[in-house]
């Protein structure tokens, strides 16, 4: 064998596991999947003392090994062996939060039990001593009987002894097979006694302490100051998200200007240059220009996550949620899939019930995510005046607040109806660990971004320049005859397709170009922008030679459209990858079209709806 | 049938984690185990919950339903009313 050894962390959730792989593991992970199971698989590379790669897995934090969720099953069938997209690993690291030994000892007594060679990692230490908790590791060693390492991932302490003793761990030849009889054998409530046994010895001292957390609490979790402190932390995320995104997107948009203007002087005037400036820069430019949007919302869901606070929210959430049957843990995904549905969905995987779990993916997708921003800031950039209407109040962000509303109310119809209809069944309960205050830290929150950066930008890079390319081409050939005075877009043969849409939206008040953006936008929803760009630079006819697409927006469309345009995007589910990852996550197609299907009807009523009180109210 | 079911010696107050005042110090003294689900019972357990336990009502959101915070061993935990009136306490002594 010469594949590198395997070594998995595993643990409790909110044992800092994921904290100590960045630690071990610095820029030199990948974030995949799992085929099949959407359980991102984390993996990367440790370089031991004597100069031998490990490779190393982070598993979904989970409770035991009797998992209640897809993802803490993913980790119960790698630890025994039974995993068939997971070799067995050749040593595990078992993290433990050193402040709550009591919990996370009894999931280690079952890992160890396995028999793998195990190697605990005594993480937050430093966490523990500043609560008043003193332990001896050098007990707990003796208890367990494996090595323990006390560890402060965030600070990098200990993580030269824990790859020391990862180094005898992996080095004792002979793979082991796991006894999966002795590791789910005993009762939980044995393990979880003998557990607080263990705890118990090894604890040297106990003061009482978390004053600090308590403070925090009773206005986080303040029956009238935590929702007001809620709706404040979100309203600032939402408004930084405008504001910050603003200088960086400028920069963007200039460098792509400048990029066009440079092959348009290198270039003579021709196929290669269009499909080049048209085609390609125009489209996928339009859309990497909200790259810094979607990284400060994101980088907020970070912060939220890391911190702690996330979870106080869901409980702030769950009476509201209790309402149209879901429970706060919904709340949690939902608020991911403000920035993308793709995460948001893959995150429904911790919520336990099958039925809550499947109305939460359903009105995922309702929630206002990245890509409709690009959609919503070009259009209501164009047609609605930025007039100050109160001090650090504008229109334009009131009309983007109102669509984000009208997103989170559809869902909580949708929801409501939903759970009484198809996903009918028991209310399900909501039980939650609260994790500690945490200050996040840079370095983590940084290994973040840029994974979702690196998503998105691969999406651009991919999607949405191929179907940018394929419009391009569409919509410029064939030509019309010299001098008939018919624009190259009607002629063209994307715009005869464009025509045929058009009979159908034309009562929702859609024109001939949302009709040509509509088809393309199924990709992905900023190919709306891009698509509506391309159109407008292939059918430059009046010769002025202006690529700016709002210039051309405020000339060609009336308000109702526009209105009814924005109405149409809050509901229809344009968006391959949503309809991929719920395909995957329900095993089959039922509830993908069930979803597109319900979805597009929203999308056509609600659009409709807006477009004739616009018209009637003389707009 | 019914008989069969292990009854919770009724502590003298019957008090549970809905009416345990916030901020008074407990410990668990039973759980009305076929009250709950399964699911709710397995994860209760993994949550730590057992005879004997150190727990605490932190918070309750919002007056009169809504879930409640309280912290079990060295852990903070938020449950609904329904599975937290489940767990019958006693208040504990005040000597260490």
């Amino acid at each position: 064998m010469h594949a590198s050894p395997l070594v998995a962390l595993v643990g409790n959730p909110n044992a800092g596991k994921s904290a100590l792989f960045n630690a071990l593991t610095g820029a030199r992970q990948k974030v995949g999947n799992y085929p099949g199971v959407t359980v991102e698989r984390h993996s990367g590379r440790l370089v031991l003392d004597d100069g031998r790669p490990v490779e190393l897995i982070d598993l979904p934090g989970a409770y035991s090994l009797e998992p209640s969720s897809p993802d803490e099953r993913v980790t119960r069938d790698v630890v025994t062996g039974a995993s068939s997209l997971e070799r067995l690993p050749d040593a595990l690291v078992v993290v433990v939060d050193a402040a709550n030994l009591d919990n996370h000892l009894r999931f280690t007594l079952q890992l160890i039990a396995l028999g793998l060679p195990v190697v605990v990692a005594l993480n937050m230490v430093d966490l523990a001593e500043r609560d008043g908790l003193t332990l001896d590791a050098a007990v707990l060693e003796r208890e367990l009987g494996v090595p323990v390492i006390p560890t402060v991932a965030v600070r990098k302490r200990g993580l030269d002894a824990l790859r020391a003793a990862l180094g005898e761990a992996v080095g004792g030849g002979g793979r082991r097979t796991p006894d999966v009889s002795a590791g789910t054998q005993d009762d939980i409530v044995q393990l979880q006694r003998r557990a607080r046994q263990i705890a118990t010895a090894a604890t040297v001292s106990e003061t009482a302490g978390r004053r600090w957390a308590h403070m925090l609490d009773s206005v986080a979790l303040h029956p009238v100051a935590g929702p007001v402190l809620l709706v404040a932390i979100l309203f600032v995320m939402f408004q930084a998200v405008f504001t910050w995104a603003a200088v960086p997107a400028d920069a963007i948009d200039a460098g792509f200007g400048w990029l066009q203007d440079a092959i348009k002087g290198a270039l003579p005037d021709g196929f290669l240059r269009s499909l080049l400036t048209d085609g390609l820069i125009a489209g996928v430019g339009a859309v990497i220009v909200f790259l810094p949007q979607i990284l400060i919302l994101f980088l907020f869901i970070l912060i939220l996550e890391s911190s702690g606070y996330m979870v106080r929210a869901a409980f702030l959430m769950d009476r509201l949620m209790a309402t149209v049957g879901l429970s706060g843990r919904a709340f949690i995904p939902l608020l991911s899939s403000f920035a993308c549905a793709v995460p948001g969905i893959m995150a429904t995987r911790t919520i336990e019930d099958e039925k809550d779990r499947l109305t939460t993916i359903l009105i995922a997708p309702l929630m206002t995510c990245s890509a409709r921003w690009p959609v919503y800031t070009l259009i209501i950039g164009a047609m609605i005046p930025n007039t100050q209407i109160a001090p650090f109040v504008r229109l334009q962000g009131v009309v983007m607040f109102g669509l984000l509303v009208i997103g989170i109310a559809g869902a909580y119809v949708a929801a409501l109806v939903l759970r009484r209809t198809v996903t009918k069944g028991a209310s399900s309960g909501f039980m939650m660990e609260m994790p500690k205050y945490q200050v996040p830290r840079i370095g983590d929150v940084l290994i973040g971004l840029w994974q979702r950066a690196v998503i998105f930008l691969k999406r651009a890079g991919t999607i949405i320049a191929a179907t940018t390319v394929v419009l391009w081409l569409l919509l410029s050939f064939p030509n019309p005859p010299e001098g008939s005075g018919i624009s190259p877009v009607d002629y063209s043969i994307g715009g005869r397709i464009g025509h045929g849409i058009e009979y159908v939206v034309k009562p929702i008040g859609f024109n001939r170009d949302i009709a040509l953006a509509l088809l393309p936008a199924m990709a992905a929803r900023e190919v709306a922008v891009s698509a509506i760009g391309t159109v407008y630079a292939i059918d430059d006819t009046d010769g002025s030679g202006t690529d700016r697409i709002t210039d051309q927006i405020r000339g060609r469309w009336t308000l109702p459209t526009a209105l009814a345009f924005l109405m149409w995007f809050v509901f229809a589910p344009q968006c391959i990858s949503t309809i991929a990852v719920t395909r995957r996550e329900t095993n089959g197609w039922k509830w993908p079209l069930f979803m597109v299907g319900y979805l597009f009807a929203a999308a056509y009523i609600m659009a409709g709806i807006t477009y004739w009180l616009a018209v009637f109210a003389g707009l | 049938m019914d008989m069969s079911r292990t009854v919770v010696p009724a502590p003298q107050t019957a008090l549970d984690l809905v009416s345990l005042p916030r901020r008074q110090p407990a410990t668990v003294a039973g759980i009305d185990w076929a009250r709950l689900a399964v699911p709710e019972a397995r994860r209760l357990r993994e949550l730590g919950f057992d005879e004997g336990v150190a727990v605490e009502v932190l918070h309750r959101a919002s007056l009169g339903s809504g879930p409640i915070a309280c912290r079990i061993g060295r852990m903070t935990v938020a449950l609904r009313r329904a599975v937290a009136g489940a767990v019958h306490v006693a208040p504990a002594v005040a000597a260490e």
